[in-house]
């Protein structure tokens, strides 16, 4: 007698084959999905929101592709979950990562569907991608000791980035850009301290790096609109009422007399601590919380340039730009650091005003300020940015860079298939597998350019049977070329996790023989 | 059929609304029980063993688990039927008791059930079934007791206890690092191992993971690691030496559980209470200060205006640690929780050599190591992974290790993996069956037949011919009079498990076949299954 009801109403479970092919097909799909926007030459996507107002999102960064997707594939999912890992650690690559997966497991339904088991294909694949990562390792180049070398290794690396995205047309004027702001940092990783405003208007063209820092907000009313030497207090308080916190305390009267008094006295204690403030001997003040009318007068009285409502990160920002503490209280002005800068000034970017500082103390923040021509544009550049500075500071840690335009994949295809032929028995399938998986990266960037992708990959195969070579696909001459002439370069870290997080995705999914999904939990209708 | 009549002959229900519910009753009610337990070993069967598949779990939410972790795929798995819940219980409590072994108890269940099948299609009835399979337990039970060998290992010497753990990984999906993984596992059980009392406390042990990096950066921290960043972002990220106030308090206003007001009416009380304010903040700052503390950790918040005191005065200060986490590092810095700034003094600070603040990646994910703690009882094991479901499963397999660590030191007794156990339990049953008079003879081969399942199962995972290789297995052991003779998952060459070094602890391998056999007994013994129909 058959069991009818294991499982709850809405469950399904899928097993065995079924199972293994439900996981490659919806993988694969996702691959598909995100793969001509491989490249140089890709293609964007267009995604709709389907929330209020259908937001329109122009890009391809596979991150956000696929991010914004609604996939109710649990082996998509595996996928989506790489590209953002790979998202957070090392800021680019995120499409390769998930077309790499993708043709892994192209690869290994094929060996299935010749009867090789599963665990097989994942032996191979550990040893292949163990082969591939030591070849990479031989060949990589690190030019730390020499910082010209490596502030030109850095460009290249950038305008290899930026040359897949929006900002290709003006790749070597925003490489310029990254770099500069990633020196700035002194190896740190910490971007919060390179700001992106974005102001709609101008042309790509147009977007600078300012030294100092912007802050989008406006002076207030009859304040200094230029102060020279200025003494800033970043602060972070209750410039509004500044309520009694001692629990259950409450005001009571009994006359409207009393109540005066008690304005009065509420008054003289923003007064004081105004004056607290002012103390300070500072001529700019910064509060991350409101500033009201009142305050605001008296600031502007003192000839304090007062700024309210700062958000939090532009607090934190200010205070690590300007060398000051973030301060609450007042009572000891002489051992409060204050933050310092040689010159503020309201500038007019657009149409916008906004307030600069210029001369901090704290060289390692700077803003970029990108402009262009629609909202979508400026946010697809923003990302664009933001992986090339991701990869940027990744980089400056680990120094190792590698040529790119499909080298690595043809250098690390080329062991793995000399593995193969070494391996005895069924492995040696799945590590042949692995390297063709490899070379169908190259021919993806081929093939998204409108090129002869048999031609040139073969070509290609062809240069790197002798050693010490250094072609790659060059997409814009449409050739294979001499990658290192063209300064085309990639960073070593980006495709090493490329390499190790696609094959564990593959690895994951090749493991899976059943597939369970449990009803969906019933949303209560709120009509 | 449920009508009954009274001594008037009057009939009344037994069970009321008749119509509203299911009935299954006699041999049907069994073996649709049975149908049922061996649906869910089914699922299970091909999870067993170092080459056994995962399988792909989504949760109610949509969420993706990827596992071969009996007890995780049954807990997810969501089941309705009745039986089908037993068995999920059943391989929960395995996990409780001895943590590893999930999969197997379950594999066993159903294969005893498949056998109770066959006989009662026999004509056998379910209890002499049932008490055959109890004897039948305790002849394996006693067996396994005789082939156990005592396991020698000492805190210098730890490699056997490296080996055991590595055998359990060798199951997962993690068994690409298995033998780093191993050597956290045991360091970590070692550390906080009462080698006196053989008695690991395996809270001590913090399991902590974060997406990132690669699974070879999993690491082991003789410390805390605590998900949280400094409060004010300007605070120094490290400190060296440090002097630890842990505190269960608020930096915040009193708020006395009374009710009670504070009437304002005039200007001075105005005045006098903002005073009262500052000073209260200013004090508890001051107190903290006083005592030596070089770093405050709090339960809970702190107002922007102590935040500011507590930076002002170099006082380092972290805010909202959960309540487990506060204790861990409290025992591991040997200070005490302090629930009231006036209870603040300096023999309650906790000690810690380094504390530093540690970024990753390029998000802005901060974390603190609490390390070189004055107790180095407390241990962290940090596990990095491709993603979330990786260190998800990264953590059931080590929490599988540390179980078997910690079983091995209560009692270091072990039989040999790979069905080795099995095959020989199988043999002493089986020989021992044809000395019971009576029925149960026949259940005591049954369940001789069912321990065959396991290295039968075995054998089938790892794509080898699994009746041609179990009957090689079984006449080999006759033969050699080994015990040892196992399923050679791996192709290492050698079916002998103790050149594999393939172990299982004892107390594990029995408790396998006493919680099967009792949840078997406990299905056999159903005669009736009333159950709501579906409306």
């Amino acid at each position: 007698m058959a069991v009818e009801n294991l499982f709850k109403d809405e469950a399904t479970e899928e097993k065995g084959e079924r199972a293994r092919m439900a996981s490659f097909i919806g993988a694969m799909a996702i691959a598909d999905l995100v793969k001509t926007t491989l490249g140089p030459k890709g293609m964007d996507k267009i995604l709709q929101s389907t929330g209020r107002g259908h937001s329109v999102t122009v890009t391809n960064d596979g991150a956000t592709i696929l991010k914004s997707l609604h996939i109710d594939n649990p082996a998509a999912k595996v996928l989506v979950d790489i590209s953002k890992v790979q998202d957070d650690e090392v800021g680019d690559g995120t499409t390769s990562v998930v077309v790499l997966a993708g043709e892994l497991l192209r690869e290994a339904e094929k060996l299935v569907n010749s009867k090789i088991h599963p665990m097989t294909i994942i032996s191979g694949y550990r040893m292949a991608a163990e082969c591939a990562r030591n070849a990479l390792l031989e060949k990589v180049v690190d030019n730390k000791l020499d910082a010209d070398k490596f502030k030109s290794d850095l460009m290249k690396i950038a305008m290899t980035t930026l040359s897949s995205k929006i900002l290709s047309q003006d790749k070597e004027h925003f490489a310029k850009l990254a770099v500069d702001a990633v020196m700035r940092l002194k190896g740190s990783t910490n971007l919060e301290s390179i700001q992106i405003i974005k102001k709609p208007g101008g042309s790509l063209k147009d977007s600078f790096l300012d030294e100092g820092f912007i802050l989008d907000k406006k002076i207030g009313v009859g304040q200094p609109k230029r102060i020279e030497n200025a003494k800033i207090l970043v602060a972070n308080t209750a410039m509004d009422t500044d309520k009694v916190k001692i629990y259950g305390a409450r005001v009571r009267v009994d006359s409207m007399a009393k109540v005066a008094e008690i304005e009065g006295a509420e008054k003289e204690k923003m007064r004081e601590k105004v004056q607290k403030i002012i103390n300070h001997g500072i001529n700019c003040f910064v509060n991350r919380q409101l500033i009201y009318n009142f305050p605001e007068e008296l600031f502007a009285d003192a000839g304090v340039l007062a700024i309210e409502h700062a958000d939090f990160d532009g607090i934190e920002r200010l205070a690590l730009v300007t060398g000051g503490d973030i301060a609450s209280t007042f009572d000891n002005p002489e051992s409060v650091k204050l933050g310092q800068c040689k010159l503020i000034e309201e500038i007019m970017i657009g149409e916008d005003r906004l307030i600069h500082f210029s001369g901090v103390e704290m060289g390692q923040a700077c803003t970029i300020v990108l402009r262009g021509a629609s909202p979508h544009m400026l946010d697809e550049a923003e990302r664009s940015l933001h992986d090339a500075l991701c990869v940027l500071s990744q980089t400056v840690i680990d120094s190792r860079v590698l040529l790119g335009g499909g080298w690595p994949e043809m250098v690390m295809a080329k062991a793995v298939d000399e593995l193969a032929r070494r391996t005895p028995g069924k492995r040696s399938h799945a590590i042949e597998a692995f390297s063709r998986a490899l070379v169908a990266i190259p021919t993806i960037i081929a093939d998204n350019a409108g090129l002869d992708s048999a031609e040139l990959v073969a070509q290609l195969r062809a240069e790197h049977h002798n050693e010490g070579t250094n072609a790659g696909i060059d997409v814009i001459s449409g050739s294979v070329g001499d990658m290192a002439e063209r300064g085309i370069c990639e960073a070593f870290k980006v495709k090493h996790a490329v390499l190790l997080s696609a094959t564990e995705a593959a690895e994951m999914i090749l493991r899976v023989d059943e597939i369970i999904t449990c009803a969906p939990r019933r949303r209560e209708d709120r009509m | 059929m449920s009508l009954a009549f009274d001594e008037f002959g009057r009939p009344f229900f037994i069970i009321r609304e008749q119509e509203r519910k299911t009935r299954l009753r006699g041999l049907d009610a069994q073996k649709a029980n049975i149908s049922a337990g061996k649906a869910v070993a089914r699922i299970l069967r091909t999870s067993l063993g170092p080459k056994g598949m995962d399988k792909m779990l989504q949760s109610p939410d949509g969420e993706v688990t990827i596992t071969n972790d009996g007890a995780t795929i049954l807990e997810q798995m969501d089941v309705d039927n009745q039986i089908a819940k037993l068995m999920v219980e059943l391989s929960r409590s395995q996990d409780y008791e001895i943590g590893d072994g999930t999969t197997g108890v379950v594999v066993m269940a159903g294969a005893l059930l498949e056998e109770a099948q066959k006989l009662l299609e026999r004509g056998i009835h379910p209890i002499r079934v049932a008490e055959g399979y109890e004897l039948a337990s305790r002849i394996a039970f006693e067996h396994l007791e005789s082939i156990a060998h005592k396991f020698e290992f000492s805190c210098a010497n730890e490699e056997p206890l490296i080996r055991t753990c590595m055998t359990t990984l060798s199951s997962k999906i993690v068994n690409r690092c298995k033998r780093s993984l191993a050597e956290i596992a045991v360091k970590a059980v070692l550390a906080v191992a009462d080698l006196e009392r053989r008695d690991v406390n395996l809270d001590l042990i913090k399991v902590e993971g974060k997406v990132g990096g690669k699974l070879e950066d999993t690491e082991l921290i003789y410390g805390i690691i605590v998900d949280k960043d400094m409060s004010h972002p300007q605070m120094p990220k490290q400190i060296e030496d440090a002097h630890i106030a842990i505190l269960t308090c608020p930096f915040e206003p009193p708020k006395p559980k009374t009710k009670h007001k504070v009437d304002i009416d005039t200007v001075e009380k105005f005045q006098t209470l903002r005073q009262q304010e500052q000073k209260y903040f200013d004090d508890m700052v001051q107190k903290c200060k006083d005592v030596g503390a070089t770093l405050v950790i709090c339960q809970w918040g702190f107002d922007d205006e102590a935040n500011h005191l507590l930076m002002h005065r170099n006082l380092p200060a972290v805010r909202w640690v959960g309540g487990v986490e506060l204790e861990l590092i409290a025992i591991a810095t040997g200070g005490r929780i302090v629930p009231r700034f006036q209870e603040l003094t300096t023999e309650k600070l906790g000690k810690a050599g380094l504390v530093r603040e540690k970024a990753f990646g390029t998000t802005k994910d901060r974390m603190i190591y609490i390390e070189h703690c004055a107790n180095s009882r407390a241990v962290t094991i940090f596990i990095r992974g491709g993603n979330k479901m990786m260190i998800e499963e990264t953590k059931r397999s080590i929490h599988d290790a540390l179980c078997v660590a910690r079983n091995l030191i209560r009692n270091n007794s072990i039989v040999y993996g790979g069905g080795s156990a099995e095959i020989s339990c199988s043999i002493a049953v089986e020989a021992a069956a044809d000395k019971y008079p009576g029925v149960e003879q026949y259940a005591i081969r049954a369940f001789a037949d069912a321990l065959d399942a396991i290295p039968m199962a075995l054998a089938e995972n790892s794509g080898l011919q699994p009746i041609e290789t179990l009957s090689a297995v079984k006449s080999q052991q006759i033969k050699e009079k080994n015990n040892c003779c196992g399923i050679d998952c791996n192709d290492v060459g050698t079916n002998d498990m103790r050149e594999q070094n393939v172990f299982e602890t004892l107390i594990g391998k029995q408790q396998q076949i006493l919680l099967a056999t009792q949840v078997v007994k406990m299905i056999l013994k159903i005669d009736d299954v009333i159950s709501p129909s579906e409306y």
